[in-house]
């Protein structure tokens, strides 16, 4: 300890004491012995390799994405590429009829995350936490739909929606002429079909970080609030869940990911047909595909990042705040 | 923990991360040039060697495409190295398919569709090709293979057609007749409805089928010039002829299968073959669907009803697939050879008589061994005045999958907003348009 408390003093003082120009020059030359040639040449191709890749693949492809979407490209050829200004943006905004919903549906997303199966992986959680017997089975019932891919879980319960043939309507008996149930198509139901399977998995990913959130509070918290005769939910609600803080930080970052990149199980559910419209959807429709708007779903894709920005960038601000604190 | 006196870390573990992130970078390293290597080794030069992409992934086709390439080796002693991609994958994947490196011959579909990517440059002519095998195709299907500039892009391979397919015993059986006429068809589906079955089966889940019920209404009320202008974007979609279109379309909807918007277009089939539904507005390779023989050989056709003195039933709609040449083949010379043989009647009836859902598109083509449908298909489209090939092979690909697909899914569910959703196609296609 009083080495690291020392160290920066002595760094700083080095070039203090030296009046003449001569030690700083012997400062850097000490890193050059203790750095090789090869040593060099490696920290330059392990800082350096990460950074083309991250410039190359993150940085250019974003900021080239950001520039068509003022243009528009068919794809074939560069030449075929016409600036066009914000006419992309405009005809998203007013034209679009997909536009609007799919924004809505974002948000719905969201808040459905939040307000359901987040806080009903909270509770599993505490009841897991409880050490109840077979807790590893219910731990791994609950998280098994995490594991399973969303492309996997769209097909599943793709299967139990279908119309005709579907779990759900055999079961209710509504496959029938005059009784039909459309939970794929309808755009006042699929919303909310799509949103339960998402829900379904949603809460296991929730479940495991409120578990292991739980297991990092110190039990004597516990043990005290039992003495001074506060019952289960006092507990919970004064002790346990103002601990929980760091990981309902987490929690909200991580379903506003979430809602914000929803797309394999819709995509596979009805490939956003009317009602379940999103923009990654919307994105993907208008750039793949032998449509290739490319100009026009990068305007697309230029919104859902902004919208991400508008999100993360209060968070990143708040992180860094509390860290320089700290 | 002891610090050195720099304030660095330990010299001996900095130079094992040190080594370990060399490590790394030397597999990263390797990595690069061995993904390059992917995309360039997958075709050969080999004279021996036609390479093609083939979009026919479902089983009957590929089974029937496979024999004529097979039969193509046995007479030219030139292997055919098949690379099948799942039919809507290959569709979606084709721009960058034809822009990196393609096979040498692939399979895609006459119209609009084949006339984009030649003006693009991504396929080579092939009239050389059509001075051998012209003679083996009727007038309609030649204009079809031709690009913009007149020239030939296209060897057509098999046509399917679109009508309302219906069961020959469900007719029979309840003393239907059938219908030519608007008014006997909305009484035939009344009567459906009277004898407990689903009048018109429908299933709109790939958002595409709905496409085939427009056309067919369009141009047996407007005609085949005025499916033409609407398709290439001239006409407009707020014409009061449009709007007619989705009139009559309202007039049927009711008797269309419910829950249509979550169904695929297999399980509508499956109401047919089920004998539920009385009828399905269809192409021919809804006979893919029945799989049991007494089943098929029950199933049967006729042309959508007339709307209109005018134009009576004298357009089908004929899509027709076939192959084109990539823009610059790896084995020119056995590309030609394999196109040529490709538009022979032999090759043709190969295919129709292991899949016979479709017709071949040359009328040359031996039609000894066509089922019954077959033979009523291929009257059906020797005998039209005019062939379309849908609206998503006549139009721009864009404008229909960005903005019909999800237009006509509107009006279905809403059919009394049509006037605001033509508008707002109308405004739509005008920026698609304006932007080519």
């Amino acid at each position: 300890m009083s080495t690291e408390t020392k160290n920066p003093e002595t760094r700083k003082a080095a070039p203090l004491a030296s009046p003449s120009g001569a030690a700083p020059r012997k400062v850097p030359q000490g890193h050059r012995r203790l750095l090789t040639r090869r040593d060099r040449i490696t920290l330059g191709l392990m800082a350096g390799v990460p950074t083309i890749l991250h410039v190359a693949l993150v940085w250019l492809t974003a900021l080239a994405s950001i520039a068509l979407a003022f243009t528009t490209w068919d794809g074939i050829g560069f030449d075929s590429i016409k600036w066009v200004g914000v006419d992309n943006f405009r005809e998203l905004l007013t034209n679009n009829p997909q536009f609007w919903p799919a924004v809505q549906h974002n948000v719905i997303w969201f808040v459905v995350l939040i307000l359901l199966p987040t806080p009903f992986g909270l509770f599993l959680a505490v009841q897991l936490d409880k050490k109840i017997r077979f807790s590893r089975v219910y731990q791994t019932a609950f998280f098994l739909p995490v594991v399973m891919s969303m492309a996997v879980i769209g097909f599943v319960w793709q299967l139990i929606y279908n119309p005709d043939t579907g779990l759900i309507n055999s079961l209710i008996g509504a496959n029938e002429p005059g009784h039909y149930i459309d939970w794929i198509g309808d755009p006042d139901l699929n919303l909310w079909a799509v949103l339960v399977a998402a829900s379904w998995r949603h809460a296991g990913y929730m479940m495991i970080l409120y578990l292991a959130g739980l297991k990092g509070v110190d039990p004597s918290l516990r043990e005290a609030s039992s003495l001074d005769g506060a019952n289960e939910w006092q507990t919970f609600k004064n002790v346990i869940f103002p601990t929980l803080r760091p990981t309902n930080t987490i929690v909200l970052v991580v379903t506003i990911i979430e809602a914000l990149r929803a797309f394999d199980l819709v995509f596979v559910f009805n490939k956003g047909a009317q009602g379940t419209e999103l923009l990654s959807i919307l994105v993907t429709n208008n750039i793949i595909g032998e449509s290739s708007r490319i100009g026009y779903g990068s305007a697309i894709a230029v919104v859902l990042l902004l919208i991400s920005l508008v999100v993360i960038i209060p968070y990143l601000v708040s992180t860094f705040r509390k860290e320089r604190r700290a | 923990m002891q610090a050195s006196p720099s304030g660095s870390p330990l010299p001996g573990t900095s130079r094992r991360s040190l080594l370990r992130g060399l490590g790394g970078a030397a597999v990263l390293g390797a990595g690069i040039p061995l993904l390059s290597a992917c995309g360039g080794s997958g075709a050969s030069s080999d004279p021996k060697t036609v390479t093609l992409g083939s979009n026919q992934s479902d089983a009957v086709p590929k089974k029937a495409y496979g024999e004529i390439y097979t039969a193509f080796t046995k007479q030219s002693g030139i292997t055919v190295d098949v690379n099948t991609k799942d039919h809507n994958t290959f569709q979606e994947q084709i721009n960058s398919y034809l822009q990196g490196t393609p096979d040498d011959v692939f399979n895609w579909f006459a119209g609009y569709r084949m006339q984009f990517f030649a003006q693009k440059g991504l396929a080579s002519p092939i009239d050389d090709v059509w001075e051998k095998i012209g003679g083996n195709f009727p007038v309609a299907m030649q204009k079809l293979s031709k690009g913009a500039d007149g020239k030939y892009y296209f060897v057509p391979l098999t046509t399917s057609l679109w009508a309302v397919f219906y069961r020959r015993s469900v007719f029979k059986q309840y003393g239907y007749e059938v219908p030519t006429t608007w008014d006997q068809f909305i009484a035939l589906c009344k009567q459906m409805r009277k004898d407990k079955l689903v009048p018109i089966a429908f299933g709109d889940k790939d958002a595409w089928p709905a496409m085939g019920t427009f056309d067919q209404i369009n141009f047996r009320l407007n005609g085949y010039d005025f499916h033409v202008e609407l398709m290439a974007g001239k006409a407009s979609w707020t014409d009061s002829k449009v709007k007619a279109v989705f009139d009559h379309w309202s007039e049927i909807l009711p008797y269309h299968q419910e829950g249509f918007m979550g169904r695929t277009w297999q399980d509508a089939a499956q109401t047919l073959v089920s004998k539920k539904a009385g009828m399905y507005v269809f192409g021919s390779f809804v006979a893919q669907q029945f799989t049991a023989k007494a089943d098929l050989d029950d199933l049967d056709f006729f042309a959508f009803p007339e709307l209109s003195p005018e134009f009576g039933q004298d357009t089908v709609e004929a899509p027709t697939d076939g192959f084109m040449l990539s823009k610059a083949p790896k084995n020119k010379a056995g590309a030609t050879q394999l196109l040529e043989y490709l538009g022979t009647p032999a090759a043709e009836g190969i295919y129709v008589k292991s899949d016979s859902s479709l017709v071949a598109s040359s009328n040359k083509a031996d039609t000894s061994s066509y089922t019954p449908l077959q033979k009523k298909a291929f009257e059906m489209i020797s005998g039209a005045k005019n062939l379309t090939q849908f609206m998503d092979r006549d139009s721009r690909p864009d404008f229909t999958s960005t903005v019909m697909q999800p237009a006509l899914q509107n009006f279905l569910r809403n059919p009394k907003n049509v006037d605001s959703i033509l508008s707002s196609i109308e405004r739509q296609k005008k920026t698609i348009f304006a932007s080519a």
